[in-house]
């Protein structure tokens, strides 16, 4: 059925489409596999491959009170913007899928604008701001920036789950005498514990990430790792500033992992 | 009838939200703007210094080359994976799904400082190149436009392929089938069907990929060299060097204003297809 020659072409087709995306997937992944590689390296430069096996770079970034300390403010930042952004966020999300109010677009696209508006505009607005009002170079200046970033997609992950419950359910429970609070601990809120738990380990993943914004607001003393990163990278590198690149994603990667985990689940579940 | 059992004063809920945002991102935002025709005295004083001087034009040139040209590379790249995650098996789409979602969650930063390591002069690439004899000595990779595409390309790719990706499974196989059985040969029957009904996803793709660039500030900064400064980076420069609040809010005026064009655009041409696709 199927002539020879259009068999051929086919195949030739989907061999270099093959090609295309396996040379694709090593472009996207490959350079931080390295990253990986080099900070073990025993080597004190960026050599690929390394030349031995060595610990030393993540001995010398737990023993720099510099390192160490910029990941200890990474942390206290990132608990607090995580669990401030998912509560309000989760808030907001509910408040927009049950209710109706003039002017409900608007405020589901202002609450969206952080994900939109160009961060450095951010950065900027914020920096002339906060430091007229006490909020630069301290930890609650960069709670609170950090939670204007990361609601918006709290706000995504959660609305996205709202919409698919079914709405009926709340309704048989406040029919049978539920008050709205016991409806939404009782039956909205384990239907979208996990949309909110993805939305939380995406609020700590943009934390711990973010740059630009930081790198306004923060001052030497109270420096989060990435602004640390940032200041160190353009001059003599050794494999110590690897070792904390390797620590941030395998930070993302785990809390990718377990979105996934999370997502599964609850698949499972339905 | 069974709207009056919704809870009805669940609209509250949306005030902690919306009052942050108010104060520490709409007010910042605003003070920003209204600088740019407020300081250092009231006036259109800096949108004039922006038409007038050179380096000015020449930054946005640059901002829209770039956005554009690494907007057309993630096209090209994105499009066989995009296909390739619709049209395998299972297994592959799962698997070609995280490694499309471990760079989607890394940090831009250690993206960018990945690809520092690699272009460098004595990096692996100019390695490879070298033992391959490819290249007698070290090429420069880095710290020019080649370097800030590879950087761009790679860090934007994940917002070209989920868009593609999701146009892509819900096209109807029986299509492409019939036009093959009809004796379509299939490069023809790729451009007369396929590609047609993919386009909604390459626009969406490429309107996200575009208009995130042209706010990119880390990647051009980390891998660019002197001319190939984008808008961001003038915005950061009068800030940090000269203080220069009514020029950098004046550019940001200039940046916001590219994005919400571009958006408009984007959501006109999409919504005129989906208009005639219903037809």
């Amino acid at each position: 059925m199927i002539s020879g020659a259009r068999y051929g072409g086919e195949l030739f087709w989907s061999r270099l489409r093959a090609v295309i995306c396996i040379l694709a997937v090593l472009y996207l992944v490959a350079p931080l596999i390295i990253v990986l590689i080099i900070s073990f390296s025993s080597a004190p430069f960026l050599t690929f491959p390394p030349p031995g096996f060595s610990m030393q770079w993540y001995q010398n970034l737990f023993g720099d009170p510099t390192w160490f300390g910029s990941l200890l403010t990474s942390v206290k930042i990132l608990v607090p913007t995580a669990i401030i952004a998912t509560a309000i966020g989760t808030a907001a999300s509910y408040g927009l899928a049950r209710s109706n109010f003039i002017g409900k677009p608007l405020v589901t696209g202002f609450l969206m604008a952080p994900m939109v508006v160009p961060v450095i505009i951010v950065a900027i607005g914020v920096f002339g701001v906060f430091r007229k009002v006490g909020l630069f170079g301290n930890l609650s200046g960069l709670i609170i920036a950090h939670t204007v970033l990361t609601v918006p997609y709290v706000v995504a992950t959660v609305s996205a789950a709202l919409t698919v419950v079914d709405q009926r359910l709340e309704q048989a429970a406040m029919t049978l005498g539920a008050t709205p609070l016991v409806t939404f601990r009782r039956i909205t809120l384990p239907l979208i514990l996990p949309a909110i738990l993805s939305g939380l380990l995406f609020a700590m993943v943009i934390s711990f990430d973010e740059l630009v914004v930081s790198l306004f607001i923060s001052t030497p003393t109270v420096r989060p790792v990435t602004v640390q990163m940032w200041s160190n990278i353009r001059g003599a590198v050794d494999p110590t500033i690897a070792a904390v690149a390797t620590i941030i994603f395998l930070f993302s990667l785990l809390a990718l992992v377990a979105d996934i985990i999370a997502r599964k689940r609850t698949r499972l579940e339905s | 009838m069974l709207a009056s059992l919704r809870p009805r004063g669940a609209g509250w809920l949306v005030l902690p939200a919306a009052v942050l945002l108010l104060l520490f991102f709409a007010v910042p935002i605003s003070w920003l703007l209204a600088a740019s025709v407020s300081y250092p005295q009231l006036g259109l004083q800096n949108f004039a210094a922006l038409y007038e001087k050179t380096i000015y034009l020449r930054v946005l040139g640059n901002t829209v080359v770039i956005s554009g040209v690494t907007t057309f590379w993630c096209a090209i790249i994105g499009y066989p994976l995009a296909f390739t995650m619709a049209n395998g098996s299972p297994r592959v789409r799962r698997a070609l799904v995280f490694i499309i979602l471990i760079p989607f969650w890394t940090s831009l930063l250690v993206r960018t400082f990945a690809w520092m390591v690699l272009l460098q002069k004595q990096g692996l690439i100019n390695d490879l190149l070298m033992s391959a004899g490819l290249i007698d000595s070290p090429v420069a990779l880095i710290y020019n436009r080649l370097g800030v595409y590879i950087g761009m390309v790679q860090v934007l790719l994940p917002f070209m392929i989920f868009p593609l990706y999701s146009v892509m499974v819900r096209i109807d196989k029986s299509y492409s089938q019939a036009a093959a059985t009809l004796g379509a040969p299939p490069i023809r029957n790729f451009f007369r069907i396929y590609l047609p009904l993919s386009l909604p996803g390459v626009l969406s793709g490429a309107s996200l990929v575009f208009i995130s660039a042209l706010g990119y500030y880390i990647t051009p900064a980390l891998l660019g060299g002197p001319a190939d400064m984008m808008i961001a980076q003038m915005i950061e420069k009068q800030i940090s060097q000269f203080g220069n609040w009514g020029l950098a809010g004046a550019l940001a005026v200039v940046l916001l204003v590219g994005t919400g064009v571009s958006l408009a655009i984007v959501h006109r041409v999409l919504g005129v297809r989906a208009g005639w696709r219903r037809a």
